[in-house]
């Protein structure tokens, strides 16, 4: 078997706006200091003119992002995940989202693969946060030629959007469906239950999937990268042929992809619906890997729930 | 020039008598605050300002964002006068279904993006600001804010970045009435040296009376002329300026006149308008 393909999503986000910003005069890209480590640093120096340091001033950062798209532009405005969202949260919702502005938040170093910076660092509640805010639509992408989908993809689309990167290395999917804001779509399909994932726990899905398939357990994989708005389509579809779902992401499970989910079937089809997310508690130092295995994160913690689900 | 100003005097108590009479049907709303920023708002849309009622979104037009939003009948008033919309819909001031909201929202005609939560303003000027100097545009950008407001620390924010940018497209107007809700400014949270903090902070500041039509008009206009920094005209004013029983009372900063109330504050700005000559 061939290595597995493994990629900064943030490296390709950079790339992505120097593309974009040959081809449109019109995008600024903004940053708070994090330029290098969100690779905006690359825009930067092709296109110096349209790329505004803000310095360490998140809230300055986004109203002004409003203003600025207020007047046409297109804006990308970034930095980590955890400064990117509560901090500016009032900016967020007053000055971008109520005015419905067309501004882009790429936020990277979301979830708890952040690893040794610690729990300050590692924003596990962005999308809660963000996700009861009218307007805006989230995305967390799951491998980095998604991320580069979903930035082409919301620079066409007029609007707010938050669109979470990770900080560490992701492995590339095997597979790749076209890239449509609000559709998940299926990479397995099963016989026992279905999991549905977002970010880098799509692919531990995959993994898991391989786990329990040696123990004669068939499971479904979707790849919900759109929390907002979701797929009710396919979730829904899901819970009439398996009755029984899993919901993974890098997140805390209360408040993201699996709220999102148990909200929608409670008042349309009630299944049962198991989480695997970090669970009420703030994250610590550590590498990523070893954290996804504390925070029981990993295919291996994805499968025992299968099983636990099973058994039920 | 006699003649000018005479007409901007008239057009602000007229905007006065407004605001009045729309807070009183309302029931609710800021006559404070409004009353203070009036001459500020209309030298700016009477006199200083390019803009068009009838072409909202002419790409070349002066911005103004109102940052104190909870002042909006002061500007609502303006933009009705100017034709943004007929007067009449100031009666609909904060009632269901009206694009007049309490604080406002862009869908009234005339209103650049919606406001309300302190201290957000300068940001959001600060970045038309920008998109001006990117596109080469000659328009320039104009924010009111409130005294109590700049205690936000997002206004400290964008003071930084505002210089570091050199915008000097950039004009922020404080309405220094001296009060917020909960009292005296300076016993609430003092803000001197107020002067001091602007200028250390890389701006031109210009001090002056905010109801003195002819001193709002020359720092407005020497705004103009300075280059490479933005500016601050520290507008001092009086909170609930016009109307006697409003003046400095910090009760008036959220309260509505009763019916009572207004007619005396009617018959006060008629007698005014009628001094001005």
């Amino acid at each position: 078997m061939t290595e597995q393909e493994k990629l900064y999503a943030r490296d390709v986000y950079g790339q992505t706006l120097v593309e974009l910003g040959k081809e449109d005069p019109n995008i600024v890209v903004l940053d708070a200091d994090l330029s290098g480590s969100t690779r905006t640093a690359l825009f930067a120096r092709e296109f110096p003119d349209r790329f505004f340091n803000f310095g360490v001033a998140e809230q300055n950062m986004m109203a002004a992002a409003a203003g600025l798209a207020s007047c046409g532009k297109i804006v990308f405005a970034s930095t980590f995940a955890m400064f990117a969202t509560a901090r500016p949260l009032d900016q967020i919702r007053n000055s971008i989202c109520y005015n419905r502005l067309n501004v882009k938040i790429v936020a990277t170093h979301g979830g708890i693969t952040v690893g040794e910076d610690g729990a300050s660092h590692q924003a596990l509640e962005d999308v809660a946060f963000l996700r009861s805010i009218p307007h805006i639509r989230i995305i967390v992408p799951a491998d980095a030629h998604e991320a580069r989908d979903t930035i082409r993809t919301v620079y066409k689309t007029p609007g707010p959007f938050y669109i979470r990167l990770g900080r560490s290395k992701i492995p590339t999917l095997s597979q790749r469906k076209e890239f449509v804001v609000g559709k998940g779509y299926m990479l397995s399909e099963g016989g026992d239950l279905a999991v549905i994932a977002c970010g880098i726990m799509v692919n531990e899905a995959v993994l898991a999937r391989g786990i329990l398939k040696e123990k004669g357990i068939d499971i479904a994989v979707a790849n919900i990268h759109t929390i907002k708005p979701l797929d009710e389509e396919l979730v829904l579809a899901l819970a009439k042929r398996y009755k029984k779902l899993i919901v993974c992401e890098e997140h805390q499970s209360r408040g993201g992809l699996y709220s999102s989910v148990c909200e929608f079937l409670s008042g349309v089809y009630p299944v049962k619906v198991a989480s695997v997310a970090v669970n009420d508690r703030f994250g610590q130092s550590g590498s990523p890997q070893e954290l996804m295995e504390k925070y029981e994160l990993s295919a291996k913690a994805i499968a025992h729930k299968a099983e636990e689900l099973l058994r039920d | 020039m006699e003649n000018k100003i005479k007409t901007l005097k008239k057009k602000s108590n007229r905007v006065r008598e407004l605001i009045i009479e729309m807070l009183s049907i309302a029931g609710s709303g800021h006559p404070g605050g409004s009353l203070s920023s009036t001459e500020i708002i209309t030298c700016l849309f009477c006199e200083i300002m390019n803009h068009d009622p009838k072409n909202t979104q002419w790409p070349d037009r002066d911005r103004f964002h109102l940052s104190k939003g909870h002042c909006c009948p002061a500007l609502y008033a303006t933009l009705a006068l100017c034709g943004y919309f007929p007067l009449d819909n100031l009666k609909t001031l904060r009632k269901f279904g009206s694009l007049l909201q309490g604080h406002p929202d862009r869908r009234a005609c005339g209103v650049e993006l919606a406001s309300g939560s302190l201290g957000q303003g300068l940001s959001v000027a600060l970045g038309m600001a920008l998109a001006g100097k990117l596109d080469k545009k000659e328009y320039r950008v104009y924010c009111l804010m409130g005294d109590g407001e700049i205690q936000e620390g997002n206004i400290w924010e964008a003071a930084m970045a505002a210089a570091h940018y050199h915008l000097d497209n950039l004009c922020g107007i404080i309405d220094y009435n001296g009060f917020q809700i909960d009292g005296r400014v300076e016993e609430v949270m003092n803000l001197e040296p107020l002067v001091n903090k602007w200028e250390s902070f890389g701006w031109h500041v210009v001090e002056c009376d905010g109801h003195d039509v002819e001193a709002l008009l020359c720092a407005f206009n020497q705004a103009k002329e300075v280059k490479r920094k933005p500016t601050m005209i520290i507008a001092n004013t009086v909170k609930g300026k016009g109307v006697s029983f409003m003046e400095h009372v910090v009760d008036f900063h959220g309260r509505s006149p009763t019916a009572r109330e207004k007619e005396i504050a009617l018959k006060e700005l008629y007698d005014i308008s009628q001094s001005i000559d």
